[in-house]
């Protein structure tokens, strides 16, 4: 089966990221795969060895997206590519669909497109079914387990009310969620393959397309207020004490 | 301005924050409340009892069960020919997909986990947490209609006005499908965290020990027990740590974070969780945090108004008989 892992590079979790002069900046802070991705590469590798198949990682981003592929690649993925162009700042996830879409086509199509659940930066949660809609295939969002046979692809997808079972002929889009299983670590091997990979970088004018125009645009970037952190430490002699008191001054702040 | 609101609904049960939108949707002006499915006439009354102008009922067997093609189908169809400025939606898994393709169609942008929506001349400014909470920005949509799907809890509920009523009209389902429900393993006790206005969360310290033996696994059901106890007694809601999940003593659904839910509860107890940034950006909105952990150097110490520093297993007990007499339990 052709699979293809969907994935964007940001900011490391850690980071301290604050609006500075009306841009978002992260400090010296790593960039690293998006870690709703890394489910993402995760399950498109469970699939490939289920199935005998391959995975291509696909990103959009800037050059220094490279180490993001990577380390998709040195997870085992077979192949990456890049989608670079200055034209595709600022970005939607209207835009970034199309231009996905545009890419798996270039890419020669595939049996499943497998998304994150979300980007850690912009963390809309769109892409995936948006894409799905745009290459007209089916969506399986939220997957928390995988199940290919005979070109259906069946999945339990969470959900705020527990678990649905869908299921939809393939080719078909996906998005995973942390039940898939642990991201592997990269193997030593990997590493090493990953090192020496040459990654492929296209253009708009590659993929055959204009700039999507975005309809969806920052107007301002604000910090969040700083909130009041100083903790009350409660104390006593028993717990019996300590709850006793907790309780009033919970039930002081007229928060039930 | 005219404002589609949809609303959003598991097996006829709404999810509360339709209502949340709703109320938003009437302060802009007229408001026409989407509800479909099959056999949910009765949520159509809600709605007008919640506000509504109108009702756009699409009561279709072919969509007993939510499925995002069908369901963007018939809602871009709706929106082709009324054409709503607007269109309201509360975040849930469902309505991300549902507002994501249908603006596909309309060839429009949607912001999501919008927690602010302001009028600005003819522009619709929408406040949203980026860069998980670190970061606000204000985003706005140039084509329309503007789809946006609001954070729970971040706006107020409006209240209901019994046998309010409204223009009542049905629409046709688009039930095309390329997806196909094949059943539901419904959790026992559905947790409802994102609407949940009190949560009381457990993390790995609900065991004592973090390496997992038969023993430990015992004292992890117990400090779970625990947590459930004091949540039920205020009314609230069982979270998690990704910890606690991890070590399979409470489902993925109650886990609150970064790969988790973002919940924004009025009263959040955390007992046992160290307070790591991938879980406090799942939390810190909440407005009163109270943390139990034996160790005083805990980082979720720095997030919460109040603190005890000490054993759960005696602070947890303690709490919920604290709890139940002073609120007559
Ligand atoms: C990509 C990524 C995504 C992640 N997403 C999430 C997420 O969504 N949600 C999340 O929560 N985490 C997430 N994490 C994990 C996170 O980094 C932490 O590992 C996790 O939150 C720790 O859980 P914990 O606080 O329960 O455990 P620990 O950090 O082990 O803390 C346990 C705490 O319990 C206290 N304790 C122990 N025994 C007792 C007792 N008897 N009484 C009182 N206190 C006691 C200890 O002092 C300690 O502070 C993510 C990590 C990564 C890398
Ligand atoms: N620039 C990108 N390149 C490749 N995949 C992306 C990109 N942006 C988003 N995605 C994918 O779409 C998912 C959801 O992104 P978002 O809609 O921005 O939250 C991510 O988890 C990725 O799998």
């Amino acid at each position: 089966m052709k699979i293809i892992a969907c994935i964007k590079q940001v900011p490391d979790s850690e980071a301290k990221v604050k609006a500075e002069n009306g841009q978002v900046s992260w400090g010296d802070a790593p960039l690293v795969i998006n870690p709703f991705d890394e489910y993402a590469v995760e399950g498109a590798l469970q699939q490939k060895e289920a199935t005998d198949g391959t995975v291509t990682a696909l990103c959009i981003g800037p050059e220094s997206a490279k180490e993001a592929l990577k380390h998709a690649l040195a997870m085992g993925a077979d192949e990456a590519v890049l989608v670079s162009d200055p034209a595709l700042d600022g970005l939607d996830t209207l835009g970034a669909a199309r231009v996905l879409a545009a890419a798996i086509q270039k890419i020669g199509g595939a049996d499943m497109v497998v998304f994150g659940r979300q980007t850690l930066d912009n963390g809309a949660g769109l892409t995936p079914a948006q894409t799905a809609r745009v290459l007209a295939w089916p969506m399986l969002g939220l997957a928390g387990q995988i199940k290919v046979q005979d070109g259906n692809v069946t999945v339990e997808r969470v959900i705020e009310e527990g678990r649905q079972t869908v299921s939809a002929k393939l080719p078909a889009v996906l998005s995973v969620v942390q039940s898939i299983g642990e991201p592997r670590y990269p193997s030593f091997m990997g590493i090493r393959k990953a090192s020496k990979a040459t990654i492929p970088v296209w253009t708009l004018a590659d993929l055959g397309i204009a700039a999507p125009a975005a309809v969806v645009t920052r107007a301002e970037l604000m910090n969040p207020p700083s909130r009041e952190t100083t903790v009350e430490i409660i104390t006593g002699e028993s717990p019996a004490e300590i709850a006793d008191k907790l309780a009033d001054k919970i039930l002081a702040e007229k928060v039930l | 301005m005219k404002t589609f609101v949809y609303i959003d609904h598991f097996k006829g049960a709404v999810q509360p924050a339709s209502w949340e939108a709703l109320g938003l949707a009437k302060s802009f002006g007229s408001t026409v409340a989407l509800v479909f499915g099959s056999g949910v006439e009765s949520i159509a009354q809600s709605a007008f009892e919640a506000g509504a102008d109108e009702v756009l009922l699409v009561d279709d067997p072919a969509l007993l069960d939510y499925r995002a093609e069908p369901f963007a189908s018939t809602l871009s169809a709706l929106a082709h020919a009324a054409t709503p400025d607007l269109i309201l939606f509360p975040t849930t898994a469902r309505t991300r997909e549902l507002a994501a393709m249908s603006a596909v169609d309309l060839g429009t942008g949607v912001l999501t986990d919008v927690i602010a929506l302001e009028a600005d001349g003819d522009n619709l400014v929408a406040t949203r947490p980026i860069y998980e909470g670190k970061v606000l920005e204000k985003s706005v949509c140039s084509s329309k209609p503007v789809m946006a799907t609001l954070r729970a809890r971040a706006f107020p509920k409006p209240a209901a006005e019994a046998g309010r009523t409204g223009t009542l009209t049905k629409a046709e389902a688009k039930a095309e499908s390329l997806t196909n429900v094949e059943g539901y393993a419904v959790a026992e006790n559905v947790v409802n965290l994102t609407d949940a206005g009190v949560i009381v969360s457990g993390g790995r310290g609900v065991s004592n020990n973090p390496s997992l033996g038969l023993d430990e696994m015992a004292t992890a059901h117990k400090g779970f027990e625990l947590v459930g106890e004091l949540a039920s007694v205020l009314d609230g809601a069982v979270g998690a740590s990704r910890a606690a999940v991890d070590a399979g003593y409470i489902p993925y659904s109650n886990q609150v974070g970064q790969t988790g839910k973002v919940v924004s509860p009025d009263l959040y107890i955390a007992a046992g969780i160290s307070g790591a940034i991938q879980h406090l950006v799942g939390m810190r909105n909440a407005k009163l945090i109270v943390a139990i952990n034996k160790d005083a150097d805990a980082p979720i110490f720095t997030q919460a108004r109040y603190g005890v520093v000490g054993d759960l297993f005696a602070i947890l007990p303690a709490l919920t008989e604290a709890f139940k007499k002073k609120l007559g339990k």
